[in-house]
């Protein structure tokens, strides 16, 4: 029953009363129960909390009150805090951690109705594609290679959000993407995953990891479903200075515009000589479906592409190196006992941090400190102007751009994780958007020869969610994806 | 009047040395709430509950500016005549602290709110000398770390960790420990018009950063140390001299001065090495990612000026000009301005000078006898003016008003019910003087022959016996007349 | 730029763990050198980009910042301030006693 459901549909039924928010919960949490020891998509699955909000709801519904999500049960990544549930950034410093408030994302949630499954698995502290560097452990990708059933990742490092939804375990979920952690996972997953521009969601109670990048942002099974989910999440928050006071459009309703006399740019330089030919084809199989819906295709030029990733992992850690300082031992968190404050702060740090996260920690307190600064951060300061000055110059000409989501499909457990440079390249296409703070959705638009899901990205101007969702739908109509990965609620279980 | 020449210097065995001075002064906003949370900023409160859990730097929460905090650090620097910069930027200063609990202290670096400004400073000596201010800045307090409470830990207080700190930092333009104090009360002074910041050293809401260098005269600088959190005008006269010695003795000991941060010991009268900041400074700043840049516009700044209080030096020029006082008496009186509104409900429709020199003097002195403050005077400006008026019509003399405005003091009554409790209207009839004076010069032969016989000095011998006879209360003109007329 | 992950020597990586305060183990030395190497001189092709004339951006948000009133809404919390703490007195947190 998990996977006949999208969230729209659940929730007319739900109106209908045709099946009551208590059933829909306990299928999933059935689900999870089913799914988990496989995936492990989950760090903490909440059943008495979804279960109490599923009867508020029935009893909601029952009086013909509700919100927008009312008992649709849906889950949050672990990295938004969430009032008296644990919530630990897929991090040992972060273990004991219970929030004593509830992020505004997720708070816009609650009070549109949403059942809280439980928290997904992440990589630490939002740090990498993979899903891997999670203390507690890898989540595993639902899809398989055709004939094969060696562990793919489910990308990162929302990838436990990704997971659960593909899965059949949440009807939605959130996620945050600083450098593509929605759009990547969502690609590997065969889901859709939206990137709103940053501002757009609130990050007050999300645990940051690079402030000026972070950015909330739904999955679903089609664009539809995270279009109405992130009508409920986003919103101007006072809490939050970078968040922004604009009105929050019907971007359901936006779903449904097309694309008809919409420019849509190709950005040449997403063209690289490594990329997979089914990619390749995927890319140009998608503007011949734009094309075919009416829109008018436009060669564009994004000089600075190739610089998005470097820039990337100067801007990035630099903040997550600042961000971090506060896991110290001493007012929430994991702490190592010592006789002395900066042992306790170092072995605190030391055991609390896995190594890609201090790996970050250290590239970015490097580029930030005495004479390094210029040459390190305030050199990749002045590139990402010139890479938002690249999308502005675009925007002038086209609505929207149209390139691969992922270099590749999922690929295997372990399979990158000598080399941190070669796991960052998986962020090549989405990580541009991130440093322009553009708004970008992945939608699965085909599968490889294994078999595996494959994502487009549609990218939009600052605060134009609603054309992404347009040409995101006519993607979605055209690619009629229908595969279904093999670890599933549905696949005899 | 033009800066003199400092003539302060320290005498080493290689000859005088002269001192080099700058003042980093850290100024508690006044404002309800902290810099970028909710939370209060009101002092003494208990520990840990005036803690939002912005300030404790919980995860996921964000910053979010006061503006009450801006609009006074616009104010201030206003008031030091300064540039106000209508962008400005907040940068985190990174380093680890027990008391600073995000790692990082939210402050202004490459973009303060606040540009160049001027003190003026009065001297002694009545030389006024401007002082450079380079810029104020707002940034975050940390914490308070308490580490005498327990044999093996340190307490830590979150409190204070947020509120809004205005950091004004002087160039190094002071030359003698004198005019560094006379800079830290001017600063104080004028903040406390403004309202800006209360300036209460004790409680820790004025703290000054002191970078004192030596060198020869007409050397460039010479390695500079920073005495931290020095909470006294006095102290931080007294660490200046401190430490400038110190570093005289390391120069003429073949030595090198050590770029460091150090701590003033009162008690020793001295400086010591902080142990705690001796790491390598990297605070590694950069943009705050969670904050905009500041952007304030030129209306909203013209809107506070037009609503700033008369600052001292105005107050004290239209004192001297209006009342006709002398710059001495005007500088005392406008230094706080609650003593400033006294005198001006005092001199105001009275003789100003007489009103200066009554406040100034026995008004005063009698505050000080009992250990009170203006705020809190028995005597209000409306009873001083009283007694004044008194004295103005002649109802009593000079010398009675000193012992009614005791009275005064003691009972809080009015002066013209104790002048007539207690009889002291002054006697102007001519019959009762004449009687007085013959009577004395009766009592007196010898002073009189002598007085004859060319030893005028004796007039006042005569005037002083009379007053006595007459209980003090004798018009002194008449008396002077009547013995000028009997002798 | 193309000098500075050279200098990324074992006393470099130790002074920047020193200032992150994450403690390393000797072994860790010769490994972090040689990944925070490779990310840094991977890092390094910004050189070829030219920015003379370029503003840095820090943030792609709106153009400026919001301001709240001066009024007090928060704090008289200190159960749940402290509640997370791994270690308090009474109403304050503690930490290894500092020596300044
Ligand atoms: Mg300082
Ligand atoms: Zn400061």
């Amino acid at each position: 029953m998990t996977l006949e459901f999208t969230l729209a549909t659940a929730r007319d039924a739900l109106r209908a009363r045709r099946i009551s928010a208590r059933e829909l919960t306990e299928a999933h949490l059935a689900a999870i129960d089913a799914l988990e020891p496989e995936l492990h998509a989950f760090i903490t699955v909440t059943p008495e909390q979804a279960l109490a909000q599923a009867d508020a709801a029935d009893a909601a519904l029952g009086r013909g009150e509700g919100g927008p999500l009312t008992g649709l049960p849906v889950a949050i990544k672990d990295l938004f805090c969430t009032k008296g549930v644990r919530t630990t950034a897929a991090s040992r410093i972060l273990e004991p951690f219970v929030p004593p408030y509830e992020s505004t994302v997720t708070a816009n949630m609650l009070r549109d109705g949403a059942v809280f499954l439980g928290k997904t698995n992440l990589d630490e502290f939002a740090m990498g594609s993979s899903t891997t560097t999670s203390a507690f452990g890898a989540t595993i990708n639902p899809w398989q290679r055709r004939g094969a059933n060696t562990q793919l990742v489910p990308g990162g490092s929302s990838g436990g959000s990704a997971a659960a939804v593909a899965a059949g375990m949440a009807l939605a979920s959130t996620g945050t993407d600083t450098g593509g952690s929605i759009r990547q996972p969502a690609s590997f997953c065969g889901i859709v995953g939206m990137k709103p521009t940053y501002g757009r969601c609130s990050r007050f109670g999300v645990v940051a990891f690079a402030s000026s990048l972070d950015q909330p942002g739904p999955f679903a099974r089609t664009v539809e479903d995270t279009a109405i989910l992130l009508g409920s999440m986003a919103g101007h928050d006072p809490k939050d200075s970078t968040s922004v006071n604009r009105p929050v459009p019907d971007y359901a309703a936006a779903c449904r515009r097309g694309v008809r006399g919409l420019r849509i740019g190709i950005p040449r330089e997403y063209h690289s000589d490594g990329m997979p030919a089914e990619i390749e084809a995927l890319w140009t199989q998608g503007i011949a479906w734009l094309r075919e819906a009416g829109a008018e295709i436009v060669d564009v030029s994004l000089p600075h592409t190739k610089y998005g990733l470097a820039t990337y992992y100067i801007v990035a850690p630099a903040e997550a190196s600042s961000n971090l300082a506060r896991y110290d031992g001493v007012r929430f968190g994991l702490r190592v006992p010592a006789n002395d404050l900066t042992d306790l702060y170092e072995e605190t740090r030391a055991a609390g941090f896995g190594a890609e996260v201090r790996r970050r920690i250290l590239i970015g307190t490097y580029v930030l400190s005495a004479g390094y600064y210029d040459a390190y951060y305030l050199k990749a300061q002045k590139v990402r102007a010139l890479i938002l000055r690249d999308f502005t110059d675009a925007f002038e000409r086209v609505d929207a751009l149209l390139t691969p989501t992922a270099p590749s499909a999922a690929f295997a457990l372990g399979e990158k994780n000598d080399d941190p440079v070669q796991m960052y390249l998986n962020d090549v296409f989405t990580v541009p958007a991130s440093i322009a703070g553009v708004p970008g959705i992945s939608v699965p638009a085909g599968v490889d020869g294994d078999g595996l899901p494959l994502g487009l990205q549609v990218i939009g101007r600052h605060f134009d969610e609603e054309t992404v969702f347009a040409v995101g739908s006519v993607l979605e109509q055209a690619a009629e994806f229908s595969a279904k990965p093999a670890i599933r609620m549905e696949a005899g279980r | 009047m033009s800066a003199p020449e400092s003539t302060y210097v320290i005498e080493g065995s290689t000859g005088p040395w002269e001192l080099v001075i700058g003042l980093e002064v850290h100024a508690q906003v006044v404002s309800k709430a902290k810099l970028f949370s909710g939370a209060s900023a009101e002092y003494g409160a208990e520990p840990n509950s005036q803690v939002s859990f912005v300030d404790a730097a919980f995860p996921g929460m964000l910053p979010v500016i006061n503006r009450e905090c801006v609009a006074q650090a616009v104010r201030t620097g206003l008031g030091l005549k300064a540039e106000i910069n209508l962008v400005s930027r907040f940068d985190r200063k990174n380093y680890f602290y027990a008391d600073l609990p995000a790692g990082y202290q939210i402050s202004q670096f490459a973009h303060p709110i606040v540009g160049k400004g001027v003190i003026e400073i009065e001297l002694e000596s009545g030389a006024i000398r401007p002082i450079g201010v380079t810029r104020l800045h707002l940034e975050q307090d940390a914490g308070k770390s308490m580490h005498d409470q327990h044999p093996s830990q340190s307490f830590i207080d979150l409190n204070r960790a947020g509120v809004a700190l205005m950091e004004i930092v002087s160039e190094p333009d002071m030359r003698t420990p004198e005019e560094a104090g006379a800079y830290l009360r001017k600063l104080r002074t004028i903040m406390r018009y403004l309202g800006t910041c209360d300036g209460n050293m004790e409680e820790g809401s004025m703290r000054a950063d002191v970078n004192v260098s030596v060198r020869k005269a007409g050397e460039p600088f010479r390695t500079r140390c920073e005495i931290k959190n020095v909470n006294s005008v006095r102290f931080v006269m007294q660490a200046i001299e401190a430490e400038a010695r110190r570093q005289v003795e390391i120069w003429e000991a073949g030595g090198e001065v050590r770029q460091e941060t150090r701590l003033y010991d009162p008690s020793r009268g001295e400086t010591r090495s902080m142990r705690s900041k001796e790491d390598a400074h990297d605070y590694r700043y950069f943009p705050d990612p969670d904050l905009l840049p500041l952007v304030i516009e030129q209306e909203w700044v013209e809107e506070l000026a037009t609503h700033l209080p008369e600052l001292p030096d105005a107050k004290k020029a239209r004192f001297m000009s209006q009342y006709g006082l002398p710059a001495y008496d005007a500088g005392v009186l406008v230094m706080e301005q609650a003593t400033a509104d006294f005198y001006e409900a005092v001199a105001r429709g009275r003789d100003g000078k007489i009103a200066a020199n009554w406040m100034l003097g026995d008004f005063f002195a009698g505050l000080n006898r009992m250990g009170r403050g203006i705020e809190d005077s028995p005597v209000s400006a409306e009873g001083l003016g009283g007694l004044l008026d008194l004295l103005a019509d002649a109802t009593i003399n000079g010398r009675i008003a000193k012992e009614v405005m005791e009275a005064m003091m003691e009972t809080g009554e009015t002066a013209a019910a104790i002048v007539e409790a207690r009889g002291l209207r002054q006697v102007t009839d001519t019959g009762a003087i004449d009687g007085a004076v013959d009577q004395v010069l009766a009592a007196n032969p010898d002073k009189l022959a002598e007085y004859k016989a060319g030893k005028e000095k004796l007039f006042g011998f005569f005037v002083g016996q009379v007053m006595k006879a007459m209980a003090g209360k004798g018009n002194p003109a008449l008396v002077n007349e009547a013995l000028k007329r009997k002798l | 730029m193309s000098s500075a992950s050279a200098a990324l020597d074992p006393a470099a990586v130790r002074r920047i763990a020193r200032l992150a305060r994450i403690r390393l183990a000797d072994e860790d030395v010769a490994q972090l050198q040689s990944e925070l190497g490779a990310i840094l001189g991977w890092i390094e092709q910004l050189n070829e980009v030219d920015v003379s004339g370029v503003d840095p951006l820090a943030s792609v948000g709106s153009a400026t910042l919001t301001m709240r009133e001066d009024v007090v809404t928060d704090g008289d919390q200190t159960e749940a301030v402290l509640a997370n703490a791994p270690a308090h007195s009474g109403p304050f947190y503690t930490v290894p006693k500092v020596v300044e």
